[in-house]
């Protein structure tokens, strides 16, 4: 009898809490917070967290607090399958935010598309969303657009033949794939095509064999720490040739690690990299300046164009829900497809049924290297 | 009345069967279904490579490579060059049991430390080669497209199917194993492993044997692969690399050496405890690193050895119980 | 066609001498105890990073280095103490799967303590580099160079003038004998682990400043190691040093002849060859055999 009455008064309980608290909605994301990767999926999973604190200070979405399910998928393809059918059998998610790499994102796409659960991609590789699959949309700016922000520069500066060194890992082969092809069609003749491994600790040999193919700029495709040592190994080598960096390096971090090597370095990079030096009038300083502040307050680290791959997926989420006024899958996905000029860290992204990468040419600039701090050399 | 060996290992394995086909009912969410389907692919693997570690006693630290070899033998056969599923099967499963076959001659002439380097060196010159002939294997950003498996008309689509599947496909394998253990050549392997002159003059020829095993556990871990491929429809050489071979051997030692339960067990074991662990969210790899450390110090012959010995306990106890 | 041989010799020494170093560290602790070691990398991230970290604290370079140095010998030794000494008996693979487990733990903890980014050590004497018969060398790769010969030197001279270093000889020749005469191959072993995580420590921190350290670096590097020790002939230190060399010149001439991506595969054909001619090593003693 007593029991009864307990399980009574547990289901009124139960019932009023209920009714105070909005059920939350549930996102998830999958990202490479340790592994290889870390160094995108970390600050990406902190901007996460800290954006989702904003929205939900903020009222949330729909009247409801908003709700990640972050997993860490340790940049291995296996887990990172795991993660995502957790996401959806387990979790039962709105949309998923990630994955943090290429090769997980092709690798989970399929699953979510089966399970009609929209999935934002925090990574940059172009098959991802060509075919456009109808459930699947990404954030980062794809590699053609940072090559063509480099080639621009160099034609400006009248140069002839180029020698491209890439990283042997997904970063660097997709960089290496639209170097080779952009390359030559843009007028220019590629003279060396070296590559590095994502661990080795001594480029010496690779440029020194580039150096032998005489070319008037070196373009190197790589992160952390390998593009480093090429800048030392360039320095020591007394090389004078003017050498390109991807956006893959554009954070502090860099020139923290390549010391007075960094000095004259030229990149593509994303506004966020020098926010504070762009010019009063651009539209997006005020949100890009805002987030690094609130970033560098509260993890006490630099910002970098990864964590705003966090804040793109999340917000535009979170936009597609409060558009849609319904957090069903299938609405979240007719949401996204519709958003138009939604301002965002990598940029201005407006979606259509045919592209779903969102992102016009505009997302890099072109970031030189003086004294240890960025300058603008070309918007 | 007692079975023959071969009986009797046919009535362990058809027991284990009816375990594994049942498990998937007893599951709270089809989530964790796709762990027990990466754990059956690598308790196949891990059954094979005891056969040749635990055994024969040789080490191998390059077996991802003959996972990576079937896999992509068959993503490229299906997905590329279009031929039907089961041809690329046949394909991957023959091109890792040729190269082992080709690799082991010279090979197994080495002993201890410089056979364990002779197959790491193999395993990765393998999975550089994954990496760099991009325009065969796609290169580091991974093969996409691969056909999910289909055999005699009937496409494994869902979890639950592919599930089953596996269930057959180990279960054979354990079974296989079982019975090979008990025959001449596991008593051959077994000589050779304690005493490789005593065996020889007893009239094994070494060689032969050895050769045997590692290809039949290139083999194994070949079929896990193209099994592999078709399920994920995804492959990327860094699921192939130094890391997976060294996982594969912890498999073997923490299942318990020369057993192949043991194996299904460190292997299923193995691959569930990252996943259970996601609770401890950043510290998890510390916990497992200590996980590994301590059951390798508290249980020498691995969790083989540590059931039996646990349900030798039992049984003394009963006895005591039933005596009192 | 050979325009850059001189350059390519100079980063394959600079790499080998650590190469080198990072096998000696294995040879250590395999002749005392029989076991690979398969934290030996993370002993060599260790040194790294505990020199960036306590440089980062304020510590003037040298003290932070030799500091970093000594804290994982403490490290190696207590390694030992706790996890391999307690199973002695149990069969060597046992071992291994345990350093397998402490490598992993160590990776985690300092992956916890310094975080997930890179970090450079700066060079002990400027970057200038030195213009030498076509190649320009760094001061460090002189740095490592000396270095690595001064830790053989220093070997050669415990092996052959004092007590413990004999003990530990004759440890690596005849474990029972050893203890009948008096030695304690515990105490050898221990200390095998502690000069073990020294020498590897030394090799992190030179190489810091030429290579970068991260938490993630001993694996990679830890196989590089063995791999010069097995080339040598597993069981002699100087053959891992000499192993050590010519796996780095092979890699390098490797990335400048061949094709950069096959570097490491190239290194390792030879390697594989070598064994198939000679299964000891380029300087083990044949038909040795500890398993």
């Amino acid at each position: 009898m007593r029991v009864k009455a307990i399980l009574t008064a547990l289901c009124a309980l139960c019932a009023a809490t209920c009714a105070f608290a909005a059920e939350p909605v549930r996102l998830g994301a999958v990202l490479s917070v340790t592994g290889p990767a870390s160094f995108l999926g970390e600050p990406e999973k902190n901007t996460i967290l800290m954006e989702v604190d904003k929205i939900n200070a903020a009222g949330g979405v729909l009247g409801r607090p908003v709700e990640v399910v972050i997993l860490d998928d340790e940049t291995d393809v296996n887990k990172a399958v795991l993660a995502v059918d957790r996401l959806i059998k387990k979790e039962n998610v709105a949309a998923i935010l990630g994955p943090t790499t290429s090769g997980n994102s092709l690798a989970v796409m399929g699953k979510a598309a089966a399970a009609k659960i929209p999935l934002i991609s925090c990574s940059a590789a172009e098959k991802i969303t060509k075919p456009v699959n109808p459930y699947i949309f990404k954030v980062a700016p794809s590699d053609r657009l940072a090559v063509a922000r480099i080639l621009t520069h160099a034609k400006a500066k009248g140069y002839k033949k180029l020698a491209i060194l890439t990283v042997s890992d997904g970063f660097g082969q997709a960089g290496r794939e639209v170097l080779k092809e952009l390359v030559p069609a843009e007028g220019f003749e590629l003279v060396a095509d070296e590559v590095f491994g994502p661990k080795d600790t001594d480029m010496t040999a690779q440029l020194t064999k580039i150096q032998g193919a005489s070319p008037d700029a070196v373009i190197c495709w790589g992160t952390n720490p390998g593009p480093a040592v090429v800048a030392k190994n360039r320095v020591q080598l007394g090389i004078k040739t003017p050498l390109y960096m991807s956006h893959g390096v554009a954070s502090k971090k860099f020139i923290e690690l390549a010391g007075e090597a960094a000095e004259g370095l030229l990149l593509p990079a994303g506004k966020i990299t020098a926010a504070d030096k762009l010019p009063d009038t651009d539209k997006e300083k005020a949100l890009l300046v805002g987030y690094a502040k609130a970033y560098d307050e509260r993890f006490k680290a630099p910002v970098s164009t990864f964590g705003g791959h966090g804040y793109d997926s999340l917000h535009l989420a979170v936009k597609a829900i409060a558009n849609a006024g319904s957090d069903k899958p299938e609405a979240i996905r007719d949401a996204l497809e519709k958003i138009q000029n939604f301002p965002g860290i990598g940029g201005i992204f407006s979606f259509t049924p045919e592209d779903h990468a969102g992102l016009g040419p505009d997302a890099f600039i072109m970031l030189g290297i003086d004294k240890g701090d960025w300058v603008i050399v070309g918007q | 009345m007692k079975l023959p060996v071969i009986g009797q290992n046919a009535a362990q394995a058809a027991l284990f069967l009816l375990l594994l086909l049942a498990v998937p009912y007893t599951l709270p969410n089809e989530y964790y279904l796709s762990i027990c389907i990466l754990g059956a692919l690598n308790a196949v693997i891990a059954v094979g490579l005891n056969l040749l570690m635990g055994y024969a006693g040789q080490v191998s630290l390059g077996h991802a490579a003959f996972y990576g070899l079937g896999a992509y033998a068959t993503a490229i056969a299906t997905a590329r060059f279009g031929l039907p599923i089961p041809a690329g099967m046949a394909i991957g499963v023959s091109l890792a049991t040729v190269v082992a076959w080709v690799v082991a001659a010279p090979t197994l002439k080495l002993k201890g430390h410089y056979l364990a380097m002779a197959t790491l060196g193999f395993g990765i010159i393998v999975s550089i080669v994954f990496n760099e002939a991009v325009d065969l294997t796609g290169g580091p950003s991974g093969y996409v497209g691969i056909p999910r498996l289909a055999l005699f008309g009937y496409e494994f689509a869902s979890d639950h199917s592919y599930y089953n599947l596996m269930a057959v496909v180990l279960t054979f394998v354990v079974l296989l194993s079982l019975n090979l253990m008990k025959s001449r050549t596991g008593r051959a392997l077994r000589a050779l492993h304690v005493s490789e002159k005593a065996a020889a003059s007893l009239g094994v020829d070494i060689a032969a044997h050895k050769r045997f095993v590692f290809v039949l556990s290139a083999a194994l871990a070949g079929l896990a692969g193209v099994l592999y491929a078709h399920y994920l429809s995804f492959i990327a050489p860094a699921s192939f690399g130094f890391g997976f071979s060294v996982q594969l051997v912890v498999m073997v030692v923490l299942g318990g050496m020369a057993s192949v339960w043991g194996s299904v067990a460190g292997a299923l074991f193995l691959t569930a405890l990252p996943e259970a662990l996601r609770e401890f969210e950043d510290i998890d790899i510390l916990v497992y690193g200590a996980i590994l450390v301590l059951t390798i110090m508290f249980l020498p012959d691995g969790l083989a050895g540590g059931l039996s010995r646990l349900s030798r306990r039992l049984r003394r106890l009963r006895r005591q119980g039933d005596a009192s | 066609m050979f325009a850059g041989a001189p350059q390519y010799l100079v980063s394959g020494l600079t790499q080998g001498a650590a190469y080198g170093l990072i096998g000696l560290g294995f040879t250590m602790i395999f002749n005392t105890t029989g076991i690979i070691n398969f934290a030996q990398g993370e002993f060599v991230m260790l040194g790294g990073m505990l020199s960036v970290c306590l440089l980062g604290a304020g510590l003037p370079l040298p003290l932070a280095i030799v500091l970093a140095c000594l804290a994982t010998a403490a490290i190696g030794g207590l390694m030992e103490r706790l996890a391999i000494r307690p199973i002695a008996g149990a069969p060597a693979v046992n071992a291994v799967i345990i350093t397998i487990g402490v490598s992993i733990l160590l990776r985690g903890g300092a992956m916890l303590a310094f975080g997930k980014d890179t970090h450079a050590l700066p060079a002990f004497s400027g970057t200038a580099p030195i213009l030498a018969l076509g190649a320009a060398i760094q001061p460090q790769s002189l740095w490592v160079l000396a270095v690595t010969l001064a830790l053989l030197a220093a070997l050669k001279l415990f092996f052959t003038a004092t007590i413990q270093g004999k003990a530990m000889l004759a440890c690596s020749c005849q474990k029972k004998a050893a203890s009948l005469v008096g030695i304690s191959v515990a105490r050898m072993a221990l200390l095998s682990f502690a000069i073990s995580g020294l020498i590897g420590a030394t090799a992190g921190a030179i190489l810091a400043p030429i290579t970068m350290t991260a938490y993630d670096v001993g694996m990679m590097l830890g196989l590089k190691g063995f791999a010069a020790c097995i080339l040598g002939g597993l069981g002699n230190p100087f053959g891992a040093a000499a192993g050590g060399l010519v796996l780095g010149v092979l890699e390098s001439f490797g990335a400048g002849f061949i094709a950069s991506g096959y570097k490491d595969a190239f290194a390792f054909v030879v390697l594989l060859l070598l064994l198939f001619v000679k299964p000891s090593g380029l300087f083990g003693k044949a038909g040795v055999e500890r398993v």
